[in-house]
C-alpha cells in the first residue's frame, strides 16, 4: 500500500516538475506569447482557436528580426481559478504576455496576476471596462472593444438615424445592467427617450416571447438588447415570430459575426449591431483575410480574433524596439513603448493606445444584410455608421484610472 | 377581477392573457420533458440525466437531417425520435442495464456522466454559438387574437405536445402493453414468468422516454438557439417539476408540467426577477407540505 | 452494521478500532499524507498544491454525506461557493483577519445548508439529488443577480490578509502551511465525527433506517446534523480557495462544481477515508493538464464518470484498500 501510494505521489510530482522551465531559461532569446482564451466553452467560436491562428499571422507578418517568437496556447475553460493558475504558471516559466482571456472574471484575475509578476497582459476578449477604469494596470492593455463602447456606438448612432425611443430587454446581472444604464445614457443624451425595459433571469432564461410581447405593447422604435450570445439569438428568433421586426428596429447591444452565422440571415437581417473589425471593410482587411482563411477552418476572423492579430504585432514591434532582453525583464517597460508608438495594423488601421491603456481604434454600426443582399458565405455586414477611434470611446477622465494624471 | 387585477398590478388585460398563452407553450416543454422522465422512472427506476442531452440532440438531428440529407421538419418530427430513441437503446442495453441490482444512484451517476460527453462531443462538432433552424413554411405567420398576436408555431407546439402526452397516457392506462408495464413495474419477475420479456419492455421503455425527449427537441428547434448547452438549464427545472408533482402518475407530470408553465408565465408579468426562481420556491413548499409530490404516493 | 465492503451498495463503512478511529494501514496512509503535505511544497507549485488541498477538503465534507449517510447531494457547489464569497467578501469590505473571513464563510454556509437540509430530508435517494440540485441552482441565480457577489466579474483582488492579525499570508509558501493546517484539521475533523457515537448511529441510519427509528433515534435529526457539518466544511473549502486565489465567482457556486466533487469522490472511492483526497488530487491534476491540451475537458470528465460507474465502482482507494484486503 505504502508503495502504491508513494508511486502516484511520485508520478504527479513527476509530471508537475514544470519541463518548460529549462527550456525558458536555455532560451533568452525567445519572446513568448501565451493565448489564454476559452477553446471549449460558449465563446470558442468567437475568439479561442481562431485566436491562436491570429496570433500566428501577426508572428509570421513581423518576420525574423534578430529573435525568435512562440506562441503556445491553453483553455481556461471560462474558470477564473484555472485562468489565473494557468497565467502564474506561465508568467514563472517564462511566458512575457498572455492573450486574449475573455470572460471578464478570468481577464480581471489575470490582470492582477501580469501586474504582480511585471509582465504583459493584452486583453482582446472581455467586455468589462473596468479594466481600464477602475482597475487599469500600467502592465496591461485592452485593445478590441468594452462596453462602453458598445453603448455608445449602438446607442448614439441609432438615436441619430432616427429611433428616438428604445425598449430594453436586459439580462439581470451586472453586465446587462451596464449595457442598458450606458446606453440609455447615449440615447438621452443624442434626444432619444427610453419607454421601458423588461429584466429577464439570466441564465436561466430560454423563451424570451413574454418579454418581447412586452416591448411590442410599448410601442417603442427600437429594441435594444441588453444581453449576449445565445440569449440574444433567442431574443431575435422570439421577436421576428412576434413580428416585432415590422414594428421596430431590433438593436444588439453585444453581438458578432459568429452569432449572425448561428441566427442565419433569414432571422438576422436588418439586425444593428456594433463592432471594431469587420472582414470586408476594406482592402486591407480582406487583404489579411484572405491570408488566415484557410487556418482558420475556411472563416473569416471575427472581431476578437483580429484583436489578437493586432495587439500581438504592435507588442512585437514595441519589443523590436526596446530590446527582447528588456522587453523580457520589464513588462511596463514594453507596454509604456508600445503607448509611445502609433498603433497601424492591417484590422483595425492607424491608430494608438491611451494611458490608461485603452486602444483607439474606429467603431463601426453595422446592419445585417438582408438574405437578397448577401453574395455569399460570410458576407453578413453592411456599415451603417463609423464613430472616430478618439470619440468611440469612454473618456479617460471618466473612468477613474489611477493611472491617469488630472 | 380582471379590472381589479390590472388596476393593482399595473399590467393591462390583454398582456396578461398574453402571458398566460406563452406559459402554456413553455409547460408543453416541461409536460413532455417531465413525461419521458417519469415513463422511464416507473420501470427503470432510474433519473435519467441525459434527458436535457437527449433533448438536445433531437434538435440536432433536425438541423442535420435537413442540412445533410434535405428532409424538413415533418420528416424530422417523425425520424429524429426515432433516431435518438434508437441511441438510447443502445445506451440503454450497453450501460444501463448493468446496474440494475445496484444503488439507483449508480444510474444517476452514469447517465449524468453520459450527459457530460454527450454536451461535450456536440460542442467540439459544432460549436457553441448555435445553428439555424427554420420555421416551416406551413407554420409561420401568426393569428390576430385581438389582444395579442398568437405564432402559428406556438399553438401548434402547444396542440402537439398534448397529443403527444394523450397518447402516452392513453398507451399506459388502456392498451394490453401498457397493462404489462405497470405489472412489470410492480413486480417484474411475476410478469417475466407469465412470459413476457421484460428485459426487452424496459429496453423499449428506455427507447420510448428518451424518443419523447428528441421529440420536444425537434418542436423547440425553430424557436431557441439550437446549441450543445440548451438542454442543461431546462433539465434542472424539469427536475423540480417532477419533484412537485411526483412520480407516481403520467396525468400528474402532464398537469404539473403545464400549470408550472402557467404559473411561471405570469410571474414573468408581474415579477420577471424571480421567474427563474419561482418554480424551485413551490418545491420547497410542496416539500414542506406532500413530501410525496402533488401526485406521488409516499 | 455492513462490515463486508460490497461494490453494489454506496458506501462501504469503515469500523473503529486501532489508534484514534484509525486502523493501522490507515495510520500508515495518514503518515504518508502528512509527510506528502510537508515535502510537496519545495517541488511542486504551491499554489497547484494549495487548489489541491481546498478541493480534498470539500470532497471530504462531501464524502461525509455519501459516504457515511448515503446521502447523494447534487449541490454542493452551493455552500462551497457561497463559502468563498462570504469570506472573500469580509475580507475584502471589511479587511477583517483570514481566520475569522474563514469563520465567516462557513458558518453562513452552514445556516445554509441547515435551511437547506431541513427541505431535501424529507426524501430520500434521486429525490433527495434533485432537490439538492435544485435548490443550488437557487443559490446560483441568487449570486448571479446579488451586489455583493459582482455577478459575473466576481469579486476580484481579495487579501489574503495577516493570520490571527499577525502573520502575513501574502507569499505563497506561509499560505500553502495555513492551508495545509486547515486541511488536515478539516480531514481529521470528519474522521473524528464518523467514528463518535453519533457517526456509528449515522452509518445504522444508513444501513437500516426504519430500525434505527425503532430504536428510537430520530433519524432525521441526525441526517440534518450531517448535513450541516458537511456543508459547513464546505464552506471553509471555499473560503479558504476564495483566499488562496484572491477571487470569487459563479464557477464556484455553478451546478458543474456540484457534478465535479461528486467525480473526485467517486473516482478516489465512496465512503473511503482518504478517497475524497486522492479523487481530487487526480481530478485537479487532470484540470491542469487538460487545460494545454484543449476542448475535451467534458467529454474526458463525462467518460470517468462512466467508466468509473461502470468497471469500478470502488474508486482508487477502494480497489486498493480491496486488493490489499484494508481499510483505507
Amino acid at each position: 500500500m505504502l508503495n502504491r501510494r508513494g508511486v502516484l505521489a511520485a508520478g504527479a510530482a513527476g509530471a508537475m516538475l514544470p519541463g518548460p522551465l529549462s527550456r525558458a531559461r536555455a532560451q533568452a532569446n525567445t519572446i513568448r506569447l501565451g493565448v489564454l482564451s476559452d477553446m471549449s466553452g460558449p465563446y470558442r467560436d468567437a475568439t479561442g482557436p481562431g485566436c491562436v491562428v491570429m496570433t500566428q499571422a501577426a508572428v509570421a507578418e513581423f518576420g525574423a528580426r534578430g529573435f525568435n517568437v512562440e506562441v503556445v496556447q491553453a483553455d481556461h475553460q471560462n474558470r477564473p481559478d484555472v485562468g489565473a493558475n494557468i497565467a502564474r504558471q506561465w508568467y514563472d516559466q517564462g511566458v512575457d504576455v498572455v492573450l486574449d482571456v475573455p470572460t471578464s472574471s478570468v481577464a480581471l484575475a489575470v490582470n492582477q496576476i501580469a501586474r504582480e509578476k511585471n509582465k504583459v497582459f493584452l486583453n482582446s476578449g472581455a467586455a468589462t471596462s473596468d479594466l481600464t477604469g477602475s482597475q487599469c494596470s500600467p502592465n496591461t492593455v485592452h485593445w478590441t472593444y468594452d462596453t462602453w463602447m458598445l453603448a455608445k456606438g449602438t446607442g448614439a448612432a441609432i438615436v441619430r438615424t432616427g429611433g428616438d425611443s428604445w425598449f430594453f430587454i436586459t439580462a439581470d446581472y451586472a453586465f446587462g445592467h451596464a449595457l442598458q444604464r450606458d446606453t440609455t445614457r447615449f440615447v438621452e443624451a443624442a434626444g432619444g427617450r427610453v419607454l421601458g425595459a423588461a429584466r429577464y433571469p439570466f441564465p436561466a432564461t430560454t423563451d424570451f416571447s413574454a418579454f418581447v410581447v412586452q416591448a411590442q405593447a410599448s410601442r417603442a422604435k427600437v429594441l435594444g438588447m441588453a444581453n449576449a450570445s445565445t440569449d440574444t439569438v433567442n431574443t431575435i428568433k422570439a421577436a421576428r415570430e412576434f413580428g416585432l421586426h415590422r414594428s421596430m428596429k431590433l438593436a444588439a447591444l453585444l453581438m458578432g459575426l459568429v452569432d449572425v452565422h448561428a441566427l442565419g440571415l433569414e432571422s438576422g437581417q436588418g439586425l444593428l449591431l456594433t463592432e471594431s473589425f469587420y472582414w470586408d471593410l476594406n482592402d486591407r482587411t480582406r487583404a489579411l483575410t484572405a491570408r488566415v482563411r484557410a487556418q482558420n477552418q475556411g472563416r473569416p476572423p471575427a472581431m476578437v480574433q483580429a484583436g489578437c492579430y493586432g495587439a500581438a504585432l504592435h507588442y512585437l514591434k514595441a519589443v523590436a524596439d526596446i530590446g527582447v532582453a528588456a522587453a523580457k525583464a520589464d513588462g511596463r517597460a514594453a507596454v509604456a513603448r508600445m503607448k509611445a508608438m502609433p498603433t497601424d495594423d492591417d484590422a483595425f488601421g492607424p491608430g494608438r493606445i491611451r494611458e490608461d491603456g485603452r486602444k483607439l481604434h474606429p467603431v463601426f454600426l453595422f446592419e445585417v444584410k438582408s438574405p437578397a443582399e448577401s453574395r455569399g458565405p460570410w458576407d453578413y455586414y453592411k456599415v451603417a455608421a463609423t464613430t472616430p477611434g478618439e470619440d468611440a470611446f469612454r473618456p479617460q477622465a471618466e473612468g477613474g484610472c489611477a493611472l491617469v494624471r488630472s | 377581477m380582471l379590472e381589479f387585477l390590472e388596476s393593482i398590478t399595473g399590467v393591462p388585460t390583454p398582456l396578461l392573457f398574453g402571458q398566460l398563452l406563452l406559459g402554456l407553450i413553455n409547460g408543453a416543454f416541461y409536460a413532455m420533458l417531465s413525461l419521458g422522465l417519469a415513463v422511464i422512472f416507473g420501470l427503470l427506476n432510474i433519473i435519467n440525466f441525459t434527458h436535457g442531452a437527449q433533448f438536445m440532440m433531437g434538435a440536432f438531428v433536425a438541423w442535420m437531417l435537413l442540412n445533410w440529407l434535405g428532409l424538413g421538419y415533418w420528416w424530422a418530427l417523425l425520424l429524429a425520435p426515432l433516431i435518438v430513441g434508437a441511441t438510447g437503446v443502445i445506451i440503454e442495453r450497453t450501460m444501463i442495464s448493468r446496474l440494475y441490482k445496484l444503488d439507483h444512484l449508480y444510474g444517476l451517476l452514469l447517465t449524468f456522466g453520459i450527459g457530460l460527453m454527450i454536451e461535450g462531443v456536440f460542442r467540439n462538432e459544432f460549436g457553441s454559438s448555435g445553428l439555424p433552424y427554420r420555421i416551416p413554411a406551413e407554420l409561420q405567420g401568426a393569428w390576430d387574437l385581438g389582444f395579442m398576436f398568437m405564432p402559428i408555431y406556438r399553438g401548434w407546439v402547444v396542440l402537439f405536445a398534448l397529443i403527444c402526452c394523450l397518447a402516452t397516457w392513453l398507451v399506459i392506462e388502456k392498451t394490453r402493453l401498457g397493462a404489462y408495464l405497470r405489472a412489470a413495474t410492480e413486480n417484474a419477475a411475476l410478469v417475466q414468468a407469465f412470459g413476457v420479456n421484460v428485459p426487452r419492455m424496459i429496453t423499449l421503455t428506455y427507447g420510448a422516454g428518451v424518443a419523447l425527449a428528441a421529440l420536444a427537441g425537434v418542436l423547440a428547434a425553430p424557436i431557441y438557439s439550437v446549441n450543445p448547452q440548451m438542454g442543461t438549464n431546462l433539465i434542472i427545472v424539469v427536475f423540480a417539476v417532477v419533484v412537485i408533482g411526483g412520480m407516481g402518475s403520467i396525468l400528474g407530470s402532464v398537469l404539473t408540467g403545464f400549470g408550472l408553465g402557467i404559473i411561471e408565465g405570469l410571474t414573468k408579468v408581474y415579477w420577471p426577477e424571480a421567474s427563474a426562481t419561482v418554480i424551485f420556491v413551490i418545491m420547497a413548499i410542496v416539500l414542506l407540505t406532500r413530501p410525496a409530490g402533488l401526485f406521488g404516493r409516499a | 452494521m455492513a462490515s463486508e465492503t460490497t461494490a453494489g451498495t454506496i458506501a462501504p463503512a469503515t469500523s473503529a478500532d486501532g489508534v484514534w478511529g484509525f486502523s493501522r494501514a490507515q495510520l500508515a496512509a495518514l503518515g504518508v499524507l502528512i509527510a506528502f503535505l510537508a515535502i510537496a511544497p519545495f517541488f511542486l507549485y504551491p499554489v497547484f498544491l494549495m487548489k489541491l488541498l481546498c478541493f480534498a477538503l470539500f470532497a471530504c465534507a462531501f464524502n461525509l454525506l455519501i459516504g457515511y449517510v448515503g446521502l447523494l447531494s447534487f449541490g454542493h457547489a452551493a455552500y462551497f461557493g457561497m463559502g468563498g464569497y462570504i469570506a472573500g467578501y469580509t475580507a475584502k469590505a471589511y479587511g477583517i483577519s483570514p481566520e475569522i473571513a474563514v469563520l465567516a464563510g462557513a458558518a453562513v454556509a452552514g445556516i445554509q445548508g441547515w435551511v437547506f437540509g431541513w427541505i431535501a430530508i424529507r426524501r430520500q435517494g434521486i429525490y433527495f439529488a434533485m432537490i439538492t440540485l435544485a435548490m443550488a441552482q437557487m443559490v446560483y441565480f441568487f449570486c448571479v443577480q446579488a451586489p455583493f457577489t459582482g455577478g459575473e466579474d466576481g469579486i476580484q483582488a481579495i487579501p489574503r490578509g495577516s493570520l490571527f492579525g499577525s502573520i502575513s499570508l501574502a507569499s505563497d509558501m506561509t499560505m500553502y502551511w495555513f492551508v495545509a493546517a486547515v486541511f488536515l484539521i478539516g480531514f481529521l475533523l470528519v474522521h473524528r465525527i464518523i467514528h463518535s457515537p453519533y457517526g456509528q448511529v449515522l452509518k445504522a441510519i444508513r444501513e437500516n433506517e426504519p430500525r434505527a427509528t425503532s430504536l428510537g433515534y430520530r433519524t432525521d435529526d441526525y441526517k440534518l446534523v450531517a448535513f450541516i457539518l458537511s456543508a459547513t466544511l464546505a464552506g471553509v473549502a471555499g473560503g479558504v480557495k476564495s483566499l488562496v486565489f484572491g477571487i470569487a465567482t459563479l464557477t464556484d457556486v455553478h451546478w458543474s462544481m456540484s457534478g465535479e466533487v461528486v467525480l473526485m469522490t467517486l473516482v478516489g472511492g465512496l465512503g473511503t477515508v482518504f478517497g475524497p483526497v486522492v479523487g481530487a488530487a487526480v481530478i485537479v491534476t487532470m484540470q491542469n493538464y487538460l487545460a494545454e491540451m484543449g476542448a475535451w475537458v467534458t467529454v474526458i470528465q463525462g467518460a470517468i464518470f462512466v467508466a468509473v460507474v461502470l468497471a469500478f465502482r470502488r474508486g482508487i482507494v477502494g480497489e486498493i484498500a480491496h486488493a490489499l484486503r484494508v481499510k483505507l
